[in-house]
């Protein structure tokens, strides 16, 4: 009976899983998902966790789900143009050769466990409260952390999606012109190199000043030894 | 059932949905196929908890589900946002972060 | 206390006064800096005299003292301390060093009162006389090179102190070049000898060198020679002496200290100091000797055609410090160093004069441009006459005794050195001729405007500061001179100095006449007690001879001059076109520039300029800096490429590297 229950979860889960990597419209993708996600449901039930498959249900299923219907429901829009042609062949291949190495590892696998079927199964075994006693005991700091995570997550989401004073538009966003400051840089200041610069003026000639020539020792600027 | 038909329709998910990360060029799908990898785990993980007869696996699978959760919120926020900002909805053509 | 704790406090008052100038100049209220500086000095004039004192209540023959503060390496026979000699040399050396400083800088305070660089040139400017102090009180070679380095610095940084002007920090490189090629010369001595005697410190070398040197043996010629290169850079000596002229580019108190009064005699110092080593290896005095008689031709030749006031007087110290190089050379230490005594006074005198002269023309330095300034600088004028009689070797002033006390040793000595000694004589001359064609230019003649203006009581002033050398229009702001201009007979701390160096001047000589007294001799006996040369006794009527001709060569030089540019100043034209190509090659400085240019310059820039093509861009930027930067840029451009920003092309990467793994270990476990 379980192995009936088992292949219709499991042609459920798979054919869900089929319909979101093939379906167009990404609308019927979250639905299939949807479809995917109860089959999940069922095979939890099935291997004997009912919170998991519970809050599987109710959380993934039903608010993840939603919450995507109304991305796409915001957002929209259908694939108009086709993938690129290299990536929509191989994906699919490199997923079948992922697919093949791992069967060929589990079902080689020396693993005695995975040939029965599981443990004895103890009185309340993936009932509420055995999560609930292990979450607080055993493993709180996992919980804890992961509630700072979802504290992360929603604060990051109110940062994404929050409204920028109006300025939506790309072209809004320009920078304004940095304004050009045109510094007087004076002729002569002073630094080292100018100190030491080949700026003389040639040597023997007279320069003309307001005094007369000031000329170099021997130059015939006016007699006088 | 045996543990293992459990791991291999597992296999078979997560493989599913890597092909469809790989394959799709909608931000949107490329989402929902990382949950089918997501999902895939989770029934792994919940199947090893039966097999071993502890629950660990089955605690690890939620906490798999609160990550899972935390970053379709994140993804979904950013495809909001780009897709406010006017920009094509295609992981093809957001490739700024290049060398 | 001892000797040479006043000796080590005569080194210490100058570096206190340059270290608080120099980190508390912000603090030090208006023109402190001046009076702090000079007080320092003055301080240090008074342990100076101290030690003078001091020095003599010890016996004639225990006046040489040692003291070290430190050690720098004591090892394996280098005994390196910081460690002073303190002897009569030394002490006679510290005195006119400290004396001349102090007064050079109480004339400073007035001289660079309105120039904004007012507090670092005194910070500079007790530097040099701590580093002065230090060369002259070394004790071994290491202090030696020490002070020598220092005072190299310090006249670099005091030559370009006004550096915004070109042409001054161009003469700072020019001086402080050829002062390294001294400086070479001194380490590589101090190499050699420290390896044949195993000491650095100078008695313990003196001693060793009889012992472990030949007479005139060549290690010792070429060590003394090497030192004899130090000395010629430092003194300004042909054929390194090109600095000089272009030294004056700096302040005039700056000309008067460092390039007349004491830096320039460090050469003289120095071989005076080494006389047991110039003893031993004559061949090398005999060098220096010829050097510095060739200086001093040369020298006074080129002074009687320069316009500038400043490079006149630049030129007659070179000549001046021929003299002394000479009379060091060949035994007269005790002349040469009287000489040098004397013409730190009537030199630095003659200096500051011209600083006065030079203030009353507004900056301008030109002989073409003075005149008759007899009536408005009256005491300018005084202190000119004074300083260039005792130049030109007039009687009773001191230059004219020391002057005769060194040519009376030489034609005393006999042989070859007579011809020195006419050398001396025709120097005498010239220089009689060149320093009152500097006066009556000056001095006599119609009154410039600048000159009449100032009679009126009117101190001219430049409307435009312009640059002395080349006429280039300048302003007064911190690093060109500032805009106030003054004279000696309106500043009183202008007038103390050069008044103090006047006296000093006319009375200086006292201290050794012939026949009367030796103080001089005496005094510096215990230092040179162990050459053979020194003792040697010149008789009072010889001495006397030489000293009725220089005085009669200083009277028909100074007639000479009185009729060429007195009486007929025609004559100046004349002389000039019939002597054209002489003149020319006078005016430019007998070619040295030009000869250093194309034998030094030009092969050191060619062979830049070769080592900076071939060497440095193909090897050192092709092999190690920039040739690993292109691989390594070439590489990263190669990596970039897988970046490309493409989601699904990652994350196909990661399923395919997902995939290895997985047949990895499922392979490697079956």
């Amino acid at each position: 009976m379980s192995a009936v229950f088992f292949f219709i979860a499991a042609i459920g889960a798979i054919s869900g899983a089929l319909g979101v990597v093939m379906l167009r419209n990404p609308f019927y993708a979250v639905l299939a998902l949807a479809g995917h996600l109860v089959s999940l449901a069922g095979l939890f039930l099935l291997l004997r966790a009912e919170f998991v498959a519970f809050a599987q249900v109710i959380v993934y299923a039903g608010a993840v789900m939603v919450l995507y219907v109304f991305v796409v429901a915001y957002v929209g829009g259908g694939e108009a143009l086709p993938s690129g042609a290299v990536l929509r062949v191989l994906g699919p291949l490199f997923g079948l050769a992922l697919a093949i190495v791992l069967s060929i590892a589990m079902l080689g696998s020396s693993l005695k466990g995975i040939q029965g079927k599981g443990a004895a199964y103890t009185l309340g075994f993936g009932t509420p409260r055995h999560i609930g006693t292990l979450l607080l005991t055993k493993y709180l700091f996992p919980f804890e952390g992961a509630s700072i995570l979802l504290l992360v997550a929603a604060v990051g989401a109110v940062v994404l999606a929050r409204r920028r004073r109006g300025l939506e538009e790309p072209g809004d966003l320009e920078r304004p012109e940095a304004p050009r400051i045109r510094a007087i840089s004076p002729g002569y200041i002073g630094s080292m190199a100018e100190g030491a610069g080949v700026r003389l003026p040639p040597r023997h000639e007279p320069v003309e000043s307001e005094f007369g020539p000031v000329g170099a020792p021997g130059q015939p600027d006016g007699g006088g030894w | 059932m045996a543990i293992g038909w459990y791991l291999v329709v597992s296999a078979i998910i997560f493989c599913i949905g890597a092909g469809g990360v790989l394959a799709r060029r909608n931000p949107l799908v490329v989402l929902l196929c990382l949950e089918l990898m997501l999902n895939g785990a989770n029934l792994a993980l919940i199947a090893f908890a039966r097999m071993w007869g502890g629950e660990s696996g089955q605690v690890f699978a939620l906490i798999v589900m609160v990550v899972a959760a935390s970053e379709v919120t994140v993804g979904l926020g950013l495809i909001v946002a780009i897709f406010r900002r006017r920009l094509p909805i295609d992981v093809d053509e957001l490739s700024e972060l290049h060398g | 206390m001892a000797v040479t704790t006043f000796a080590w406090l005569v080194l210490l008052c100058p570096l206190v006064g340059t270290v608080v100038i120099a980190l508390g100049y912000r603090h030090l209220p208006g023109r402190s800096a001046g009076w702090i500086g000079t007080l320092a000095i003055t301080m240090s004039f008074a342990f100076s005299v101290v030690v003078l004192v001091s020095l003599l209540s010890h016996g004639d023959h225990h006046r040489v003292f040692v003291s070290s503060l430190w050690n720098y390496d004591v090892s394996a026979g280098v005994n390196a301390k910081m460690q002073i000699l303190v002897d009569p040399l030394s002490v006679f050396m510290i005195l006119v060093v400290s004396g001349v400083s102090a007064l050079i800088h109480l004339y400073s305070v007035s001289y660079m009162w309105e120039d904004r660089g007012f507090r670092r040139y005194f910070s500079y400017l007790n530097y040099f006389v701590f580093s002065m102090l230090l060369l002259v009180l070394a004790g071994n070679f290491i202090i030696l090179i020490i002070g020598w380095a220092f005072v190299g610095a310090a006249s670099y940084l005091l030559i370009s102190f006004w550096y915004r002007r070109t042409t001054a920090t161009r003469a700072g490189l020019k001086a402080f070049l050829i002062n390294v090629v001294g400086d070479v010369g001194l380490v590589l001595a101090t190499f050699i000898l420290y390896h044949h005697t195993g000491t650095v410190g100078f008695l313990g070398t003196f001693h060793a060198v009889p012992h472990v040197f030949g007479h005139n043996s060549p290690a010792l010629v070429v060590a003394c020679l090497l030192l004899g290169v130090g000395a010629f850079a430092k003194s300004a000596q042909v054929p390194l002496h090109t600095w000089l002229p272009d030294a004056m580019e700096g302040p005039t108190p700056v000309s008067a200290l460092i390039h007349a009064a004491t830096m320039v005699t460090a050469g003289v110092y120095l071989i005076a100091r080494m006389h047991p080593l110039f003893d031993q290896a004559p061949t090398a005095a005999d060098v220096t000797a010829i050097g510095g008689c060739l200086t001093l031709l040369i020298a006074a030749t080129i002074a009687l055609v320069q316009v500038d006031i400043k490079r006149v007087i630049a030129y007659s110290t070179m000549s001046q410090i021929g003299y002394m190089i000479m009379a060091v050379s060949v035994g007269a230490y005790s002349a040469g160093l009287f000489h040098l005594m004397t013409h730190a006074f009537f030199k630095a005198l003659l200096f500051m004069a011209a600083g006065s002269i030079i203030g009353a023309m507004a900056g301008v330095q030109s002989l073409d441009r003075m005149g008759g300034f007899r009536r408005a600088l009256p005491f300018t004028f005084a202190c000119f006459m004074i300083g260039g009689l005792a130049l030109s070797g007039m009687p009773p002033f001191s230059g004219w005794l020391s002057k005769d006390d060194i040519l009376a040793y030489l034609f005393h000595r006999g042989s070859w050195f007579v011809v020195l000694g006419v050398a001396g004589y025709v120097g005498a001359f010239l220089t009689g001729v060149y320093t009152f064609r500097m006066i009556f230019r000056a001095f006599w003649g119609e009154p410039v405007e600048e000159a009449r203006e100032l009679e009126h009581g009117h101190l001219a002033h430049a409307e435009v500061p312009r640059n002395p050398l080349t006429g280039e229009e300048e302003d007064t702001d911190v690093g060109f001179p500032g805009p106030g201009h003054f004279i000696a007979e309106r500043e009183l701390p202008m007038k103390i100095a050069m008044g103090a160096l006047a006296l000093l001047t006319v009375i200086g000589g006292v201290v050794q006449i012939p026949g009367v007294d030796d103080a001089v001799t005496r005094f510096l006996e215990p230092t040179f007690a162990d050459s053979r040369l020194a003792r040697a006794h010149i008789a009072t009527g010889t001495s006397w001879l030489g000293l009725v001709i220089g005085a009669l060569i200083a009277g028909g030089a100074i007639a000479t001059a009185y009729r060429i540019w007195v009486r007929e100043p025609t004559i100046t034209t004349v002389l000039r076109n019939r002597f054209a190509a002489l003149y020319t090659f006078l005016s430019n400085k007998w070619y040295f520039d030009e000869l250093i240019d194309t034998l030094v310059v030009r092969p050191v820039l060619w062979l830049g300029g070769l080592v900076s093509t071939m060497l440095e861009r193909t090897v050192i930027s092709g092999l190690i800096t920039d040739g690993p930067v292109a691989v390594v840029r070439a590489g990263s451009a190669a990596v970039r490429r897988s970046e490309t920003g493409f989601v699904r092309y990652y994350a196909a990467a990661m399923v395919i590297c997902m995939f290895g793994v997985a047949l990895y270990f499922l392979v490697s476990s079956s």
